[in-house]
């Protein structure tokens, strides 16, 4: 149960979040200039990494905001809260 | 002979007897005493049966380790099965029995399995009983092996849950844990220390060590009353950390009344802690290993700490004239503190051929016989040992000459300890072998350090030492490696590793033979250290004798991975008050109390407790649904519909958000005017569905169904936050804000004008699809002419608090008009009749809007919206999709929904059109109306098909969804 330090809220356990997945995934458009494959792409493939993942998270049972975290796939370390605006971090071994 | 009381015992209290009851007979024991040694005292060594074999056993150990002593505890409700006896704490009145013996513990049947061990080795089952199929045998089989039985009634406790954090947070109360406790709460900060037991001070307590120039009790005695002094620290007894998880979190489970009388319980159980530690410190101790020689599972075989721990803790010699055997020192220190206590060591056999000197000579001067490069080969007795057979061990570990055939009432052996690294692994700590102990210790220090025993520290100095952050690594005394002890190559088929699952070294063995060299296959092929016990005692000497039989290092065999929970918690904590009513939260109407004095079924949906229908005295609830539907369709009804969803959507952005989210175009909406939208998600399937309203230029209110309201919400925001931020946009979900009642029929605008209002309720004032916003009998009212059932209809909105005077107002005013209540089922099959898309029936994750009749709404769309690209996929656009029709059943009888369709002439055949996705039984009609989703259905518009309905064939045709007022004239009065 990851500990989880909400950008408005501070450190709270796991189970007042919800995770949305990867994160920084652009949506391609408009519809009518978007290829099938590019659209699979977007609908259905995520990197799964072994080590660090960018995936946002919202703060469902508490402030409701949604924010990105990187957080190592191994061994579950929160390296990274930032917002949803923000660049990404510099990756981390 | 066998066990009886001796003087000491630092856990119980000879003044206060207690009588408790044991396989139906009545025995006494003291405060403070356990079960098993309860037990032990009253001479009693035979606790159970074995889970294969139902061979005798008694106990093993003298905690959670316990493989054997398994008991059920009391009986009817308050059942609980596999309980250890070690483990349980004596209280008056305390009724428990064996697991696993019948028809009685001293003569078992199902023992005639023993008689054919060589038969049943590992896996026999599954190898043995696979024709014609392993299922018909079964039964029999689990009959014969098992452990305890579950109880059959509701579980009568209550259990709590709680959640802290501390700075500290110290698992274990024995000495490390309590110096680690006393160096942290010195410190200032934080602490939490919990042992599992009743009782502090681990092993050392009652015992002869010094510690710190003073004897061990007096030095925990004033280590507790320091602590409990300290404002920052809190102590927990009966409190077992089970787990360790991310982020340092760990559970604990606490035992907060299992040790009272079952009268003298009050408030919950047992209480399930999840704390957050900003460092944990693992103090847990260690086990240790059982030799592995024929026969080592006969009564009164147990391990010498354990022997050693009932001695101190309750006063208790186990045997008292057993033979010891070791392969260190730490059972030849058990050995002199019995004697000491009154037991006549019988032998002490050593598998190293030198012990130390020290060791030895102090045997001698106590004239204790030693053996030394010796092991004990086999041991003698059915339902108790009487004698051990003792041999020498060659240089390879192996057996060798003469056995010397020794009397005894026990046989208490140490194979070396193993740290419990338990919850060190569980929360991804590494492992190594130290050479030194043959065991398992805990590597990284990060996270979680170890301290102590669980280090694989055993001396007293150094763990304090460590405690206070000087200590060193310190060299242990070797062990010598003794697996299994056994003549030539071949580990003794009747030698038990693992007792609680009947795995012998040879089952090991065979294992290895048939190529289960991983550790995990080995475990999962014998069964090795599986079950409620975990393989505290079993797991090091199994990976031992695989690395024997393989000729492989034991680090390169490794161990399995070690789980949650370190020990078995009853389900009760982890539900906690999620049960029964507390499972989860049931939404009650505003109105629910009217709706139960109006004599309403009511059940739930989707989370709210909703009135079916309202039937009469007399009255069938078919019938009061066909009478509700007539009702409005004749006159006029009154629905409760306050969980529709309403998100209110505001900002100079409003109207291009929900261009963006719904297939219609809400931008183009005037306000005060309300638009049916369909929402997608991205993979193009139907979300859901309602009325949007423009209240403002720059307001919205966007309806969805009823238990979609939150997700809707959250949607809508995770497009804000997520993707859209330049959008200026606000929302807020209302829906518990405002109360809503439907008021449906003909005479609806009738029953409406006769209230006070400032709202013009005229045709052509306020016309089908406008929203007003006014007052209605005093109340601050949003009133949207809309219709879910085909009628003239309005669903008038007022705060949550106003609507049973809403209601009294519609009521008094509908009266005279003949007001009809009606609730969910008569509100399904109007929309049936009208074939009205419900999501969730009519729909599944394969639904796109083209497939329920909007695939001109997406072609008159000019903008993105979400899920758009997707309705466009090859497989969206491609002929024959599963389609929205209607379904008239040629004999004129009922249809149930899931009825598949299927082609004329296809009897027989295996496949399927699809299939009716809502019916009911139209009063309005005197015909049962079905809507249903079939391949290509568009085109199939009064082709006769084949139903296949509760096991018949039934005739039917397809027909347009719509079955009343298809032009929808009703809807324009």
């Amino acid at each position: 149960m990851l500990l989880i330090d909400c950008p408005w809220c501070g450190p709270r356990s796991e189970h007042e979040f919800r995770c949305g997945g990867e994160s920084h995934i652009a949506r391609p458009g408009p519809p009518e200039n978007v290829a099938d494959g590019e659209w699979a792409d977007y609908l259905f493939y995520r990197t799964n990494p072994k080590g660090e993942h960018l995936e946002r998270w919202l703060h469902r049972f508490g402030c409701g905001r949604w924010f990105n975290i990187a957080r190592n796939t191994v061994d579950h370390r929160i390296t990274a809260i930032y917002g949803m605006t923000d660049p990404k971090p510099e990756p981390r071994a | 002979m066998s066990g009886a009381r001796c003087d000491g015992g630092h856990a119980i209290d000879r003044s206060r007897p207690v009588n408790f009851r044991w396989a139906g007979r009545d025995y006494a024991g003291f405060a403070g005493d356990t079960l098993a040694s309860a037990l032990l005292a009253n001479g009693v060594r035979l606790f159970g049966r074995s889970f294969k074999y139902h061979r005798p056993r008694g106990v093993i150990a003298a905690g959670l380790d316990e493989p054997n002593a398994i008991v059920q505890l009391e009986t009817g409700a308050n059942t609980i099965p596999n309980l250890k006896a070690p483990y349980v704490e004596l209280y008056e009145g305390l009724n428990a029995a064996p697991v696993n013996a019948w028809p009685s513990l001293e003569f078992d049947l199902m023992a005639v399995n023993g008689l054919f061990k060589r038969f049943i080795p590992a896996a026999f089952y599954y190898k043995t009983f696979m024709w014609p199929n392993w299922l018909l045998f079964e039964p029999a089989i689990r009959k014969a092996a098992g452990l305890g039985r579950a109880p059959e009634q509701a579980d009568p406790d209550s259990y709590a849950q709680a959640s802290a954090r501390c700075d500290v947070l110290v698992v274990g109360g024995g000495l490390a844990g309590l110096a680690a406790a006393l160096e942290h709460g010195r410190a200032g900060r934080s602490v939490l220390i919990v042992t599992g037991g009743a009782h502090w001070g681990g092993r050392l307590a009652g015992g002869a060590d010094v510690i710190e120039g003073a004897n061990a009790d007096a030095w925990i005695a004033r280590a507790l009353a320091e602590l409990a002094a300290l404002p920052n620290v809190t102590l927990r007894n009966r409190t077992l950390a089970t787990g360790s998880y991310d982020h340092g979190l760990v559970s604990l489970c606490e035992r907060l009344t299992d040790h009272l009388p079952l009268a003298a319980r009050r408030g919950p159980r047992q209480k399930l802690w999840r704390v957050r530690a900003g460092r944990i410190i693992l103090a847990t101790g260690a086990f240790e290993r059982p030799l592995v020689f024929s026969n080592n599972d006969v009564p009164g075989v147990m391990l010498a700490g354990a022997a050693l721990a009932y001695r101190r803790r309750h006063g208790v010699l186990a045997a008292r004239n057993p033979v010891i055997a070791t392969n260190n020192d730490s059972a030849w220190a058990a050995a002199f503190e019995l004697a000491d206590a009154g037991a006549t060591i019988a032998a002490i056999a050593d598998a190293r051929p030198a012990p130390p000197e020290h060791l030895v000579a102090e045997a001698k001067r106590r004239g204790i016989a030693v053996f030394t490069g010796s092991a004990p080969e086999k041991a003698f007795g059915g339902k108790g040992v009487h004698a051990v057979a003792i041999a020498a061990l060659d240089g390879a570990g192996r057996l060798t000459g003469a056995a010397q055939r020794i009397a005894c009432d026990g046989v208490l052996m140490s194979g070396g300890w193993s740290p419990a690294v338990h919850l060190h692994s569980q929360s991804g700590g590494k492992l190594a072998l130290d050479p030194a102990l043959q065991s398992f210790v805990p590597q990284s220090l990060s996270g979680a350090p170890s301290l102590g025993a669980a280090a694989g520290d055993f001396s007293i100095a150094n763990t304090l030492a460590t405690a206070r952050g000087a200590g060193a690594k310190i060299a242990n005394d070797p062990v010598r490696p003794l697996w299994s002890i056994s003549r030539g190559d071949d580990p003794h088929a009747d030698a038990w590793v693992d007792l609680q699952n009947d795995v012998t070294a040879g089952d090991v063995a065979l294992a290895a033979r048939e190529n289960f060299r991983s550790v995990e296959h080995l475990k999962r092929y014998t069964t090795l250290g599986m079950a409620s016990d975990q393989g505290k005692t079993s797991n090091v000497n199994g990976i031992g004798i695989l690395s024997d039989l393989l000729g492989r290092p034991i680090p390169e065999i490794g161990t399995t991975r070690f789980r949650p929970p370190y020990d078995p918690v009853t389900l009760g904590v982890f539900a906690g008050h999620r049960i029964g009513d507390g499972l989860h939260a049931r939404r009650r109407l505003a109105l629910a109390a009217a709706h139960e004095a109006a004599g309403a079924k009511m059940e739930e949906y989707g989370g709210w407790m909703r009135p079916v229908a309202y039937p009469r005295a007399g009255e069938s609830e078919d019938e009061a649904i066909a009478r509700e539907v007539l009702a409005v369709r004749n006159a006029v009804g009154l629905f409760e519909a306050s969980p529709l969803g309403k998100i209110e959507v505001k900002g100079p952005d409003a109207a291009r958000l929900l261009d963006r989210i719904y297939v219609n175009t809400v931008s183009t909406l005037k306000p005060g005017r309300c638009r049916y939208g369909l929402m997608l998600d991205e993979n193009g399937t139907i979300f859901d569905d309602g009325i949007v309203t423009r209240l403002a230029e720059d307001h919205f209110l966007v309806g969805t169904t009823s238990g979609h309201a939150v997700t809707v919400a959250e949607r809508l925001e995770e497009w804000l936050q997520c993707e859209w931020i330049d959008l200026e946009v606000v929302t807020q979900d209302v829906t518990g804000c405002w109360a809503v009642l439907n008021i449906a029929g003909p005479l609806a605008r009738t029953v409406l004008e006769g209230i006070e209002s400032d709202i013009d309720f005229g045709r052509e004032a306020f016309p089908h699809m406008t929203h007003r916003e006014g007052r209605l009998a005093g109340l601050e009212a949003r009133i949207a002419r809309v219709s879910f059932s085909g009628e003239l209809s309005y669903e008038i909105a007022v705060p949550w608090r106003d609507a049973a005077r809403l209601w009294d107002a519609l009521l008094q005013a509908g009266a005279p008009h003949g007001l009809s209540l009606f609730g969910i089922e008569a509100l399904m099959t109007l929309r049936i009749e009208k074939g009205f898309l419900h999501v969730g029936s009519e729909t599944d994750g394969a639904t796109q809007p083209q497939d329920v009749g909007f695939a001109g709404a997406l072609a008159a769309k000019k903008s993105d919206h979400v899920g758009r690209r997707s309705t466009s996929r090859p497989d969206s656009v491609r002929d024959g999709r599963r389609q929205l029709v209607g379904i008239a059943m040629a004999d004129g009888r009922p249809v149930e929904p899931g009825a598949h369709i299927v082609r004329p002439g296809a009897e027989g055949e295996i496949g399927s059109d699809g299939w009716i996705t809502s019916a009911a039984w139209s009063p309005t009609l005197s015909a049962p109306v079905a809507l249903a989703m079939i391949d290509g259905g568009f085109a199939r518009l009064g082709e006769d098909v084949r139903v296949w309905n509760l096991g018949q064939w039934r005739e039917a045709r397809v027909v347009e969804p719509c079955r009343y007022d298809p032009q929808g004239a009703r809807l324009n009065v």
